[in-house]
Formats: structure tokens, C-alpha cells, sequence
């Protein structure tokens, strides 16, 4: 690969990165906050590429053209090729974010480690809209105490729960989308039916004590009694 | 000097010069093709296949896969970028004596000091490899900056941040993270003054930067690292992607319970998947089922050993180098940890 096919990689990467990260595209990948970074990141991509073609354009005039000495070329780096797949993977496929498949594969994230000695009263409204992390902690560490009877309203998609019922799933980032794990909450009641997967619904309900275990890590998995449920489009952000 | 040949001569600008004979060996396409066109072709052939290609890859399990791939590789572009962009200005514009001033004159105080300075470097170990090759080649000791290539992704006040976010309430996590990371830094840059042999580590010629224009050879350095160091990222998250698809939780379930397969469980893990070290604290917290020590070497060999590392680093130091340097590193990392959570946790 020459020094101007490399300029040309460099400059797909940059464009894809910045595309990536001045549309909403990113969140599919990674956190909000390295928005600025993927920026300048792009940007000084774009300026290398920029740079090269300038000094590679400008050269032929000087006349130090021969072999540094060893008799040997120099190799440019082949495994620049490999560039291409993230250009690939931004500009032509643009995977969607996590959704069904990685909640089934993965046991649900809820762990000790989450856990307060006290949770704070719910936000106001009614019905609360909260996460379906917030929920499930409520629900499995504090046994709901602090949900009590008030109505809560979470955002999430459909997954296939472990008896094939239909489960409330929601994947949660800290850093990007290959430490993604999924949040799970079983629905009873006026449960959402005959939905396909990655459908995404506000489900409005209340606490239940019923709880099922995930069997992928034994961990507990809460419910919510359904009220009313509806059809939404996907969130800009769909992890929480 | 050589520098100003070495640089043009490196590669050819033009089509004609890229005819030449002295290029054949890296001549993949017959003579008459320059890497340009073969790009043009096939990008071309990728927007024309666009469709049939997307839906190939509709299956879930594919595109879990590529959404993974993705994924890794927007989280590392900026690590890769700004690593990159300030090993060139080590390249360029920090004189070959500041080193010798900053580090101790004897080798084996300056690996201390480098892996105390790993703290200064807020980032993930994709930026670190192509510093410490800039180390090197600015003249210092290898066992320095190999100290710092272990350290600064794991000390750093991010990651440890991190860990301490994770592990709201085991604030030994991150006393035992930090402790063991720079035990085993220090330790595999004394290795390294013992056992370690100059030739194993095989720079990639990059154009000598000497005698030609600052801006110019910044320019020169940043694009070859980037285009080096990026491909052998590529190559890592590949193979992360696959690990993180392939490998199912379930198995992790059976092997939590017997301590010795659980430490050496999550030490595999931590390599196979290849998670940024500003991450891999939360990964580790989930991973509520295996002992807290077993976790603790998750994150120490997570940022020192994994695909992506040794893909980046046998690109940036050689074969040779990478194929002893990550196991034993990854030993060192395992028994350090798992001796500072006998005292810690």
C-alpha cells in the first residue's frame, strides 16, 4: 500500500468517524460523552490524510531517490488493508446497536455490586418514568420498597425470555458496545404479545413480587404487573 | 546522514516510480496495478455489492458480530489518534536528551520511574504501544518504556476511577489494581534487563525523521503509525468481536465455583476479549459470580495482555518480541494478582 492509497484509507476512516459522530450513528457504538474525541479524532485523521497527499504531490521535484543503504526496499505497511473493514462496517453496513440476540446471550447485569443501602424516593409523576435498570435494582435489591404502589412507566425492547414468554430487555454501556449487558424484567398481566423481537415499548405497570432466574447466571430476574403498553419507535439512545 | 534518502526512497510517489523494479516485493497485483487502483476497485465493488452484502451479514449472530467489531473500533479511534499523534511529537519535536535527563542513568532505577509515569498517561493501551515504540527509538532503555507500555493503561486516574465506580464497595479493588499493575510493570522491566536481547524487538522501519522538515516528519510519523498500528487494531478486534460472539456466558457459570479454574478462567477472558482498560472494571463487577481475586486478575492482565495488544504490539515491535513478551507477562500478571488479593482481599 503507497503512501497515497494510505492517505486515501485514512481519509475514508476520518470522513466515516466524523459522519459517525455528527449524526447519531455513534450511539449505537459507544458512550456520549467521546462524542468530542471521535470528532477530533476524525478530524485529525482527515488532516493526516490531507497532509500526506500534499507532501507526496509536492515531492517528485526532489531528487533523493535511490535506497538508504541496506539494498533493501522499504515496505510500507500491508496491514493497512485491514483499515478498509471499519470504513466497511460505518459507511456501507451500519450495524444496528445491541438488541435481542446479545440480551439472550448474556446473563442479566444486575449484581451486588449495584447494590444501595438506600434507594431515593421515585421522580415525580404518574406514572414515573425511570429506567428499566432503576426498576429492576428497586425491585431486586430493595424488595420494591422504594417503588411501594406507585405506577412506573420503563422504555425498552422485546426479548425472548428463558420459558418463551416475552421479556422487557434494555443493554447498558460503560464504555462501548462490546461490554454491553442486558437488563431484563418479565412482564406479567396485560403483557405486550406477539410482538417480534427488537420491538421497542413503554410498558406503564407496577411492582410485582414475582421474580423469575435468568439461566444464563442464575441471577434474578424482576417483573412488573403491566397496565397498558405501547408501540414505540427505537430511542436515539438505546442503551442505558 | 541517511535521513533525507531514507525518506524518499521509502516510497515511491508517483506511478512511475512505483513501476520500478526496487518496489517488486511488495508488487501483489502484477506490475502494472498501484495500491490506488486496487483500492478504487474495490470500493467500488463493495458500494455495487452494497445490498447483497448487507444481507449476508442480516443473520443476528452476524450482526451482533459486526456491531462488536464496530464498535471497538469507534471506542479505539480516538486512543489510537491522540496515542499516535503524541508519539510523533515525542518523535519529533522532544530532543533525544530530554530523555536522558528525565530518566535515571541506570536502567535499573529507570524502570521505576517509567512505570510511575504511566499515571500522566490518561488513556487505554491502544495509545500506549505506539508511544513506547517512540521510546525506544528515541534512545530509551527498552526496559523503560516497556515498564510504561505495561503501566500506563492500568494506573492511570481514569481507569482507576473507573474500578472505584465499579466497585462501590470494595475500595481494595482499586488499591489492588493499582499495586499489582505496577508490580508487574516493574518486575517485566527488570525481566527484561536480565533476559531480554535487543534484537528481539524489530521496529518497522519508519521513514528517519531526521533532517527533514518538523512538520513534514510529523506528518510522515503520524500516517505511518496510524496506518500500522490501526491495521494490527483491525486485527484485534476482529478477533475480540468473534470471542465476544462465539464464547457463551453459560460456559463462564461452570467454572466460577473451583477457585484455581476461576482465576485461570477470568485471566483467559481478560486476553480473549480484549476490553478497553477504561471499561473492563464494570465488565469485571458483573462477573459477580467468581471470587473477588479471580476478578482482580481480570483486570490485571486485561490491560497488559490481550488480542488486540499482542496483534498491535508484534506489529509495532516484531514477532520475535510479542511471542515472549505476552506470556510471560500474562504468568507475571497472574501470580502478582493473585498474591496481592491473598494480601489485599
Amino acid at each position: 500500500m503507497n503512501r497515497q492509497a494510505q492517505a486515501v484509507v485514512m481519509l475514508l476512516f476520518g470522513g466515516a468517524v466524523v459522519k459517525a459522530s455528527v449524526t447519531d450513528m455513534y450511539l449505537r457504538y459507544v458512550k456520549e460523552g467521546l462524542r468530542p474525541f471521535l470528532i477530533a479524532a476524525g478530524v485529525l485523521l482527515i488532516a493526516a490524510a490531507v497532509m500526506t497527499l500534499f507532501y507526496d504531490l509536492r515531492k517528485p521535484s526532489d531528487s533523493h531517490d535511490h535506497d538508504h543503504g541496506d539494498g533493501k526496499p522499504h515496505r510500507e505497511p500491508r496491514v493497512g488493508w485491514f483499515l478498509i473493514l471499519p470504513v466497511l462496517g460505518l459507511l456501507l453496513v451500519a450495524p444496528p446497536a445491541l438488541g435481542s440476540y446479545a440480551a439472550g446471550q448474556a446473563g442479566t447485569a444486575l449484581s451486588g455490586q449495584q447494590q444501595m443501602s438506600d434507594y431515593p424516593p421515585l421522580p415525580e409523576g404518574d406514572p414515573a418514568r425511570i429506567t428499566v435498570l432503576d426498576y429492576a435494582s428497586r425491585a431486586v435489591f430493595d424488595k420494591g420498597t422504594s417503588i411501594g404502589d406507585r405506577r412506573v412507566q420503563l422504555t425498552g425492547f422485546i426479548a425472548q425470555g428463558a420459558d418463551g414468554q416475552p421479556i422487557l430487555a434494555r443493554i447498558i454501556l460503560s464504555c462501548c458496545a462490546a461490554d454491553g449487558r442486558p437488563i431484563k424484567v418479565g412482564m406479567s398481566g396485560d403483557a405486550p404479545n406477539g410482538l417480534a423481537a427488537d420491538t421497542w415499548v413503554e410498558v406503564v405497570g407496577k411492582y410485582t413480587d414475582r421474580t423469575a432466574t435468568d439461566p444464563v447466571n442464575d441471577e434474578s430476574i424482576p417483573f412488573i404487573e403491566v397496565e397498558s403498553w405501547r408501540q414505540i419507535d427505537p430511542p436515539k439512545q438505546q442503551y442505558e | 546522514m541517511k535521513g533525507i534518502s531514507a525518506v524518499t526512497a521509502v516510497d515511491p510517489g508517483t506511478d512511475q516510480e512505483a513501476r520500478g523494479t526496487k518496489e517488486a516485493p511488495r508488487r501483489l497485483f502484477g506490475d502494472r496495478i498501484g495500491s490506488v487502483e486496487v483500492l478504487a476497485v474495490v470500493l467500488v465493488l463493495l458500494v455495487l455489492f452494497r445490498n447483497p452484502l448487507a444481507d449476508a451479514i442480516s443473520n443476528p449472530r452476524l450482526q451482533t458480530w459486526t456491531t462488536v467489531f464496530v464498535s471497538v473500533m469507534v471506542q479505539a479511534v480516538p486512543f489510537l489518534v491522540f496515542g499516535v499523534a503524541l508519539s510523533a511529537v515525542i518523535a519529533v519535536y522532544v530532543p533525544r536528551s530530554f530523555w536522558s535527563k528525565a530518566l535515571p542513568k541506570h536502567p535499573a532505577l529507570a524502570v521505576p520511574v517509567a512505570s510511575g509515569a504511566g499515571v500522566i498517561l490518561p488513556g487505554c493501551e491502544c495509545g500506549a504501544v505506539p508511544i513506547a515504540g517512540s521510546l525506544i527509538r528515541r534512545g530509551v532503555t527498552p526496559a523503560a518504556a516497556l515498564a510504561f507500555l505495561l503501566a500506563a493503561p492500568a494506573i492511570n486516574p481514569i481507569v482507576l476511577t473507573a474500578t472505584a465506580v465499579a466497585f462501590p464497595n470494595n475500595p481494595e479493588m482499586v488499591v489492588g489494581r493499582g499495586v499489582a499493575s505496577l508490580i508487574v510493570a516493574m518486575i517485566m522491566g527488570w525481566l527484561w534487563l536480565r533476559l531480554g536481547r535487543a534484537e528481539w524487538i524489530r521496529l518497522p522501519h519508519r521513514p528517519d525523521l531526521d533532517g527533514v522538515p518538523r512538520g513534514q516528519a510529523f506528518w510522515a510519523a503520524v500516517r505511518h503509525d496510524i496506518v500500522h498500528a490501526g491495521g494490527f487494531l483491525v486485527v484485534g478486534a476482529m478477533a475480540a468481536a468473534t470471542i465476544n460472539v462465539v464464547v457463551p456466558e453459560r460456559w463462564l457459570q461452570t467454572l466460577a465455583d473451583n477457585p484455581v479454574l476461576s482465576i485461570l478462567a477470568l485471566a483467559v477472558l481478560a486476553v480473549l476479549l480484549s476490553i478497553c482498560s477504561e471499561a473492563d472494571a464494570f465488565v469485571a463487577a458483573s462477573l459477580s459470580q467468581f471470587s473477588l481475586t479471580s476478578r482482580l486478575v481480570f483486570l490485571v492482565v486485561g490491560p497488559m495482555v490481550d488480542l488486540k495488544l499482542i496483534s498491535m504490539q508484534a506489529g509495532v515491535f516484531g514477532r520475535r518480541f510479542a511471542f515472549r513478551f505476552a506470556p510471560t507477562t500474562f504468568a507475571v500478571c497472574v501470580l502478582i494478582a493473585v498474591a496481592v488479593g491473598a494480601v489485599l482481599l
